[in-house]
């Protein structure tokens, strides 16, 4: 894929409207403003989570159409082949690490091992494999929920706030975690933040969203001002 | 008195055991839908399926019995074809004591099983979705094993609901020694002989026994999930 198109309109039955357009043909982008902007909302727009009242989403120019609501198209999430790596992780609690690992690798099939080799090498999980995600540190559980989406061999990787709620000291530690990964797989990148310097660091291309409009975008220096 | 247990209790026993767990067995996999689609679904009429759900709790079981032999009894158009088309007789047989055991279990059994998928983070299948399961996968892979103590819960208390099941199994199934003569049965039979208030005790005891086992192990499946699974 080579872009991304998103154009929706979505009432929440709390009077929040969010009606936000955006194009992106860069490899890392940034969903970036105030919280309660719609940030996470179009995350979950494009995952297949939330379905949007009016739009269209679409993987890169001719690529696959997730949603098209006046032609009543929307993708089921299991079909989207788009990697979410949720705020708080979502690990599943009754499965290994391995085990949660290997959970989106149906898609796989026989580079399955190979894949996971390289996953556990570059987020240096191999002493993490046997445990279970009750037992395991905020920054470990992020590697993990980061692995699991790339274990899914996605075309698209969703971060929702990966650096929100961690440490000074951690926070760095998964930044240099995430540019390995970005580095290393070459997925397109959507990623939401509200730290500029996350942004900076990070992003290729800004989209800034202000109580569910796109209020600039461009590159981190233009956009961010 | 301490005589060894007769063969008439022997064989009451051995039905309620045969009637509770069959009973429990065949409705599971309706009650697991049940539960699920309870804890999960948003759609116009549910309080009515829940109201129909719910009924035999509140609902004298002597009229669960009689509305069963009404409609499924051999004179009823469904019992005559079940016993046309299956050869399977309802109406004051083993198969009517499993039946209304049953059907006096499932709400306990579709409560305890919803309360076990509500305990589960909807989100978490959404994450398996998004990692390519379909809806059959998610619920086998996720939803189901986290909420199996909810689900062995329900079985646990409906297989005790259904052993101390007495008016619909009297009104359905009858009180036939060794065919239909459950653990309750049995005991009101006992009772009603002269010196027989005596005699009950030990299928008195079992009851009570077997009841607060049951109520006990479904607390402990409910309230202390897996050590690793907890938040």
């Amino acid at each position: 894929m080579s872009g991304l198109e998103f154009d929706c309109t979505h009432r929440f039955r709390g009077g929040f409207a969010l009606q936000a357009a955006f194009h992106t043909t860069h490899r890392v982008t940034a969903l970036f403003g105030p919280s309660g902007g719609g940030k996470t909302s179009i995350l979950s727009m494009i995952a297949g989570f939330l379905h949007p009242q009016s739009g269209r989403i679409r993987l890169g120019p001719g690529g696959a159409m997730l949603v098209d609501t006046a032609r009543r198209i929307a993708l089921p999430p299991e079909r989207r082949g788009v990697g979410f790596v949720f705020q708080d992780h979502l690990l599943f609690p009754h499965l290994t690490v391995e085990a949660n690992l290997r959970y989106g690798a149906q898609r796989l099939g026989r580079r399955e091992c190979r894949e996971l080799d390289r996953v556990v090498a570059v987020l240096e999980l191999g002493g993490l494999l046997a445990r279970y995600p009750r037992g395991l540190s905020g920054g470990e559980a992020q590697r993990v929920a980061l692995g699991r989406a790339l274990m899914s061999g996605p075309e698209l990787l969703l971060l929702d706030e990966p650096l929100t709620a961690l440490d000074e000291a951690l926070r760095l530690r998964v930044l240099d975690y995430l540019e390995r990964v970005l580095k290393e797989w070459n997925i397109p990148t959507l990623f939401v933040s509200h730290a500029k310097d996350d942004v900076r660091r990070l992003a290729e291309w800004v989209v800034v969203l202000r109580e569910g409009r796109v209020v600039a975008q461009g590159p981190p220096d233009s956009a961010l001002g | 008195m301490f005589s060894p247990i007769t063969p008439e209790e022997w064989s009451a026993v051995r039905l309620s055991l045969q009637a509770a767990g069959f009973a429990v067995l065949a409705s599971l996999p309706a009650a697991v839908a049940m539960g699920y689609l309870l804890a999960r679904g948003r759609f116009s009429g549910k309080w009515l399926l829940e109201v129909a759900v719910n009924v035999p709790l509140v609902l004298p079981p002597v009229v669960t019995g009689y509305l069963l032999l009404v409609c499924l009894g051999r004179r009823s158009p469904v019992g005559a074809m079940l016993e046309r088309v299956a050869g399977l007789r309802l109406a004051f047989t083993w198969w009517g004591a499993a039946l209304a055991a049953a059907v006096v279990g499932f709400p306990l059994m579709v409560r305890a099983i919803r309360l076990g998928f509500q305990a589960v983070d909807p989100r978490l299948e959404l994450a398996a979705r998004g990692l390519g399961a379909g809806r059959w996968r998610t619920f086998f892979t996720i939803a189901l094993p986290l909420a199996r103590r909810g689900v062995l819960a329900g079985g646990v208390l409906a297989f005790a609901r259904g052993m101390s099941e007495f008016g619909a199994t009297i009104m359905l199934a009858g009180n036939i020694p060794g065919q239909t003569r459950t653990i309750p049965l049995a005991i009101y039979s006992l009772s009603n002989r002269p010196g027989g208030l005596e005699q009950c005790w030990r299928l008195v005891a079992l009851a009570l026994v077997l009841a607060c086992a049951a109520l006990a192990a479904s607390e402990w499946l409910e309230h202390r999930g897996a050590r690793h699974e907890r938040p």
